[in-house]
């Protein structure tokens, strides 16, 4: 029997752990290694070094890409002009507070890029507390408010092109919001105006992480035991006091959740920059890492360069990723 | 429970919750709303100003005929529907062994297993892309739809694994334990006792990978970008739809409406096992 005990859970899981090993975690090492290099995505050789052309007509060869190295090249080509538009931005918030007129400058795409990241960062989150008002403005039985929770929700289960598609149309500068638009004064629309087309498409994105958030926080609600709220009552606790004191506590385990993959969500961003604006308007004025690293990639064949941007994004995300395995533990050793 | 619950309201404090939960609704679903409003328009009313708050003058279903008449579309469609039952069926079924190895067997190495597949589901997409690209080129199906069932069958897999894993660790040892003293085998135990039991599970985690992956747009844009009998239908909105029908909202609006429905008629009709899915973990912490 010990031997069978001995193989059997690696037999189990062999064929999972092989497949997600090629497929998941070997790319990641992959995207690293032709981030040192320069390669166009088309040039390849056979793996003894020969020429593709030197093949016979009917000889086949294991292809290999013809990649040269350039080291950090492509990180410093990335970062190159990132000190002086932090300058030039620090200059314009002088300007603003001393009253100077003062226009946004001119900065990099990457800057943009790594700005519009920050935007969705800090603003995406803003669909969790959004989604606790619901779930509380919703956590109650009768059978009438169960079938609008579901109505309040499904929007969670539309393909983010889809919703990319319904907010395209909702924002269009003659669509539904034309009289709001006409009453700014904005011509061009959310999404067709470089300053706005960001927090255009975050807020298309609230639209299904508010769900989502929702269903997290209504699970929540419900695994508080009634016992607790009834004994706070008693103690006179009501209101936001209550909230505060007893049940946002209680529902820390919905709240990281919901952090966690708002975060994760905001980072991974593409399907509605690449549907609703297409990085665009004017040159990346609503790119973001993701997006600008799939337009380098597959549209200007910088492969490296592509991959060079990915590592960046996979390296911002593996910090949030430390913050929150470490406060999982810190609040499991509190618990 | 918190709030109150409405029963102990003050009556008239319940007419106005009431009608102000379907005000809200309303507002909620506006954009939605709006949408499938244009998917009964014509393409002239649509583009002679009738985008705003207008019905359908004539009304009209041309959007829906065009959208589900192009082969293209209707390809990319019924396309999804091969990708993804595949697709579930591999991630699920390695998931299920994997989960049983990292939950009811102790040996070294399986806490740094277990994070890996956690891990991997943390990652963005973008750091695959290029390899991924590279290898179903090699592979020779690239373009094809069996790129994505290769890919989505593997990255489904580790968020899969975190959930049977967590589910069957909840089951009893015990029948596991008895099982083995009658000598029963690793594989039986395994077919006999534990599928039967994680079912449930099963279903809920169907449920979220079909819709995860009948969702999918990167990875159809990356490995399948110029074949309709290989991408998945929300690519097909963008690259067929979009690409041919760019001014007429009618058809754009028909075919985002399309690519919604199998997953949200798949939500109504399993909703307690989607929930159950997704909340696994969020009130346990």
């Amino acid at each position: 029997m010990g031997n069978v005990n001995r193989f059997a859970p690696w037999l189990f899981l062999f064929p999972a752990l092989v497949y997600f090993f090629l497929l998941v975690i070997y790319p990641i090492f992959g995207s690293f290694w032709i981030s040192f290099h320069d390669w166009n995505g088309t040039t390849f050789q056979c793996s003894d070094g020969r020429s593709l052309l030197e093949l016979e007509e009917d000889e086949s060869c294991r292809r290999v890409p013809v990649m040269t190295w350039v080291g950090l090249d492509n990180y410093e080509r990335f970062f190159e002009k990132t000190p002086r538009d932090l300058e030039r931005i620090k200059n314009y918030w002088v300007g603003i507070f001393t009253g100077e007129p003062v226009r946004w400058p001119r900065i990099s795409v990457e800057s943009k890029v790594l700005l519009n990241n920050i935007k969705w960062l800090v603003l995406f989150p803003a669909a969790i507390p959004i989604g606790l008002a619901f779930a509380l403005f919703l956590n109650q039985s009768p059978t009438w408010v169960r079938i609008t929770k579901s109505m309040f929700f499904f929007p969670f289960v539309l393909s983010p092109a889809v919703i990319a598609f319904v907010f395209q149309y909702f924002y269009d500068p003659a669509g539904p919001l034309k009289e709001i638009y006409n009453a700014l004064g904005w011509s061009s629309g959310l999404i067709g105006d470089q300053n706005k087309a960001t927090y255009g498409i975050i807020a298309a994105g609230w639209y299904p992480q508010i769900a989502y958030c929702m269903i997290i926080y209504l699970a929540g609600l419900t695994a508080i035991e009634p016992e607790q709220i009834e004994a706070a009552r008693l103690d006179g606790a009501k209101g936001w006091k209550l909230l505060k004191r007893v049940i946002l506590p209680q529902l820390w385990p919905a709240t990281f959740i919901a952090l966690v993959v708002t975060m994760i969500g905001a980072l991974r961003s593409f399907d509605l920059v690449q549907v609703m604006t297409g990085g665009g308007p004017g040159r990346g004025s609503t790119d973001v890492l993701a997006r600008y690293m799939y337009h380098k990639t597959i549209f200007d064949q910088d492969y490296g360069y592509g991959a060079t941007i990915a590592v960046i994004l996979f390296v911002i995300m593996l910090v949030f990723i430390a913050i929150f395995i470490q406060q999982m533990i810190h609040h499991d050793e509190e618990a | 429970m918190f709030p109150r619950p409405i029963e102990t309201w003050k009556p008239s404090v319940r007419t106005l919750y009431t009608l102000s939960v379907f005000i809200v609704l309303l507002g909620w679903l506006l954009p939605l709303i709006i949408i499938s409003i244009a998917s009964f328009m014509t393409a002239d009313q649509l583009n002679a100003g009738g985008r705003g708050f207008n019905m359908p003058n004539p009304f009209s279903v041309d959007g829906w005929k065009i959208a589900f008449q192009n082969d293209d579309f209707r390809g990319s469609f019924i396309n999804s529907f091969m990708i993804v039952l595949p697709v579930v069926a591999i991630s699920v079924g390695l998931a299920t062994m994997a989960g049983f190895a990292l939950s009811k067997y102790r040996f070294r190495g399986q806490l740094l297993i277990f994070a890996i597949f956690i891990g991997g589901n943390f990652v963005p997409f973008q750091i695959l892309m290029v390899p991924v690209l590279r290898l179903t080129q090699d592979l020779g199906i690239y373009n094809t739809k069996w790129a994505l069932i290769f890919f989505h069958g593997a990255f489904q897999t580790g968020f899969c694994v975190f959930f049977m894993r967590n589910f069957i660790a909840q089951l009893p040892s015990e029948l596991l334990e008895a099982a083995r003293v009658e000598g029963a085998s690793e594989w039986k135990i395994f077919t006999r006792i534990v599928l039967p039991l994680v079912k449930p599970a099963i279903a809920a985690l169907s449920v979220l990978i079909f819709t995860f992956v009948w969702n999918d747009f990167f990875w159809s844009l990356v490995l399948t970008p110029a074949s309709p009998d290989g991408m998945l239908a929300p690519a097909g909105l963008n690259n067929i739809i979009r690409g041919r029908f760019y001014n007429a909202w009618n058809v754009m609006a028909a075919g985002s409406m399309l690519v919604a429905l199998p997953p949200v008629i798949m939500f109504f009709l399993l909703q307690k096992q989607f929930i159950a899915g997704l909340t696994l973990g969020a009130s346990k912490g």
